[in-house]
């Protein structure tokens, strides 16, 4: 069987949960193998065993990390050509799309961005997309090449399956013509201690309905176990940070359960929503067109509205 | 110094946008389009950029589509660019980022002595945000990407990079690529003046012949993938919305429960 080659995406280790659910998909279409760059491969190697990885490489070369995407480039383009594998999957944040479409330039390969699924088909390997906001879903192979494909969060549930996790360190020199973006200074995110937005499995979000207070917000969000989102006219008005932003230029999440609280449901905020498996909207307009998608809404005040739901989900929970 | 902003002109996210059913690709004829968003950014970052110059510096906007995206670089004149040029052929039709982002590193090439490329962040229609770093890869230019603040020192690009665990700053040589971010400045309107300025700018076309780009290399047939379905969604049916009487809370509590999201 052929390798299939999943980049790891981590925090000193820390496996994010896309990881887990690439290496699910990755047993679909061949025998997974994990590129793992940067330190903490010791406290990851259990993570990436049990969701299937046979094979991790592993690049402990420092230049990955101080340098902007083009040296994980290098990276994967070694090892496409060593390993010549089935398929390479990476997920689709803004970083991951940069890594896969350089890499698809210069392996000569077929990209496929933001895919919800994948799968061996016929032909090669099938992916589905959802485009225009969620309007059509799209089916695509790749034709030439390797397909490299990035996968959005959430687009299957992790199920583990040991694999033997051998690790092989791989000796990848990194071009000086991949160190001409050098990264000087990078500041870790204040944790909140909520789940991580694109990842989260329950999204609640606020906007511009909740005047600057978003703390029924956090309070729904902190008993349901959620990340806490955010429209774009929250975030321009300064109430919360830009990362916290959903839409189509903030984060794209499709988690199981979307809560939006005060927000109109405006074309750009469901380009970043609009695939979530259930969607819940507390609004004072009736005539809001978030009304329009959603499984169960709240016409009303979310001041009224969120409190109590907070309280009778804390009661239930008890 | 010079600089190139690439722009599409994309179908107005507004409209009904569709897909041709003959060939898969998106419709661009019947819908309304305009300049997307997003690279409203860039261009006001180039404009801004020589503002503070206040020197010789110019600022080109490229684009590549047919004849309706000349629309795109009217508009981006109208704010106070100072020159376009136009990368239509019809073999162009239904090209992919990789086609794209060929055509306009050749473009960028032809215009010559290039300083800087700005670019949006993503297309509102493709939202791949994927042609920036390509265009880097294919120039073998430093890709600075997702700038949310930019400054420049002399021959020197500092850019802000807000990312999922951390944000960066990311510094490097000119000349180089850099996407902007809809966090970086507020697009100016046109003014009057600039509207009556940019019918007398120059506008250049060029042909995939002038570029040096083979059609073969380009278009629907030369993409590196292939669609094989496309459906519409069905319309989400629209749940259950009810008005808070007291007890909106409660029933929405009552939901999430039978859901088992509690
Ligand atoms: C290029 C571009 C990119 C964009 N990208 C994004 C993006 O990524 N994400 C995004 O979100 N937007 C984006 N936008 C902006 C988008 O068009 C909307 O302006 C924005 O989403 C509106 O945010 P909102 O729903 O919070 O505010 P509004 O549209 O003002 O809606 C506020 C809602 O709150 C309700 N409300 C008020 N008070 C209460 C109350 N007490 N209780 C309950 N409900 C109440 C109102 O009825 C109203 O429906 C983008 C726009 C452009 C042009």
């Amino acid at each position: 069987m052929s390798e299939v080659l999943v980049l790891v995406d981590h925090v000193d280790g820390q496996v994010r949960k896309t990881t887990s659910e690439l290496l699910t998909l990755a047993r679909r279409l061949g025998e997974p193998s994990a590129v793992f760059l940067g330190p903490g491969f010791d406290a990851a190697k259990e993570t990436l065993a049990a969701y299937g990885a046979q094979k991790v490489y592993r690049v402990e070369n420092p230049d990955v990390d101080d340098y902007l995407v083009v040296p994980v480039v290098d990276v994967l383009a070694a090892l496409v050509e060593q390993a010549a594998p089935a398929a390479v999957l990476v997920s689709s944040s803004a970083h991951g799309k940069e890594i896969a479409a350089r890499l698809a330039v210069r392996t000569g390969s077929g990209l496929i961005t933001d895919a919800v699924d994948i799968r061996a088909g016929g032909s090669g390997v099938e992916t589905t997309q959802s485009v225009f906001a969620g309007g059509y879903t799209v089916e695509a192979t790749v034709t030439r090449g390797t397909p490299i494909v990035t996968v959005k969060p959430n687009s299957c549930a992790p199920e583990q399956a040991p694999g033997a996790a051998a690790d092989e360190v791989v000796d990848v020199t990194v071009s000086d013509a991949a160190k001409t973006a050098q990264i000087t200074e990078r500041r870790e995110k204040q944790k909140s201690g909520r789940p991580e937005l694109s990842e989260a499995a329950i999204v609640v979000s606020g906007g511009r309905g909740t005047n600057g207070d978003f703390s029924p917000v956090e309070a729904f969000a902190d008993a349901l176990g959620a990340a806490v989102g955010a429209s774009r006219a929250a975030v321009d008005a300064g109430w919360y940070p830009h990362t916290s932003q959903v839409g189509q230029t903030g984060k794209q999440v499709s988690p199981q359960l979307y809560v939006a609280c005060g927000i109109s449901g405006a074309i750009q905020h469901r380009a970043g929503m609009q695939t979530s498996k259930t969607i819940v909207a507390v609004n004072k307009d009736e005539e809001a067109p978030i009304f329009e998608l959603v499984d169960f809404g709240v016409v009303g005040d979310l001041f009224t509205v969120l409190p109590q739901a907070t309280q009778a989900v804390e009661a239930g929970k008890g | 110094m010079n600089i190139v902003v690439c722009v599409k002109h994309v179908p107005d996210a507004q409209s009904d946008r569709t897909f041709d059913a003959a060939d898969n690709t998106t419709e661009r004829e019947a819908v309304d389009g305009l300049l997307s968003e997003l690279d409203e950014y860039a261009v006001e970052e180039a404009l801004k950029i020589k503002e503070a110059a206040g020197d010789d510096t110019t600022v080109t906007i490229l684009t590549m589509g047919p004849a309706k995206a000349a629309d795109a670089v009217k508009k981006s004149l109208q704010m106070g660019a100072d020159a376009g040029v136009h990368v239509s052929d019809d073999a162009l039709a239904g090209s992919d980022s990789i086609a794209t982002s060929l055509v306009l590193a050749k473009a960028v090439e032809k215009i010559g002595g290039v300083d800087l490329v700005l670019t949006g962040m993503a297309s509102t229609d493709g939202t791949m945000s994927v042609v920036p770093a390509m265009l880097a890869e294919r120039l073998g230019l430093p890709q600075v990407t997702f700038a949310s603040e930019l400054t420049l020192d002399g021959s020197t690009v500092t850019i802000r990079r807000d990312g999922d665990v951390a944000t960066e700053v990311v510094r490097a040589s000119l000349p180089a690529v850099v996407s902007v971010t809809d966090q970086i400045n507020e697009p100016r309107y046109p003014s009057f003046k600039g509207i009556m300025a940019a019918k007398k700018k120059p506008v250049q076309t060029f042909s995939l012949a002038d570029l040096g780009v083979d059609a073969s290399e380009v278009g629907l047939d030369a993409a590196w993938t292939k669609v094989t379905q496309i459906t519409q969604r069905p319309p989400r049916q629209q749940g259950l919305v009810v008005t808070d009487d007291g007890n909106g809370g409660a029933v929405l509590a009552q939901f999430l429960t039978m859901q088992k999201f509690v």
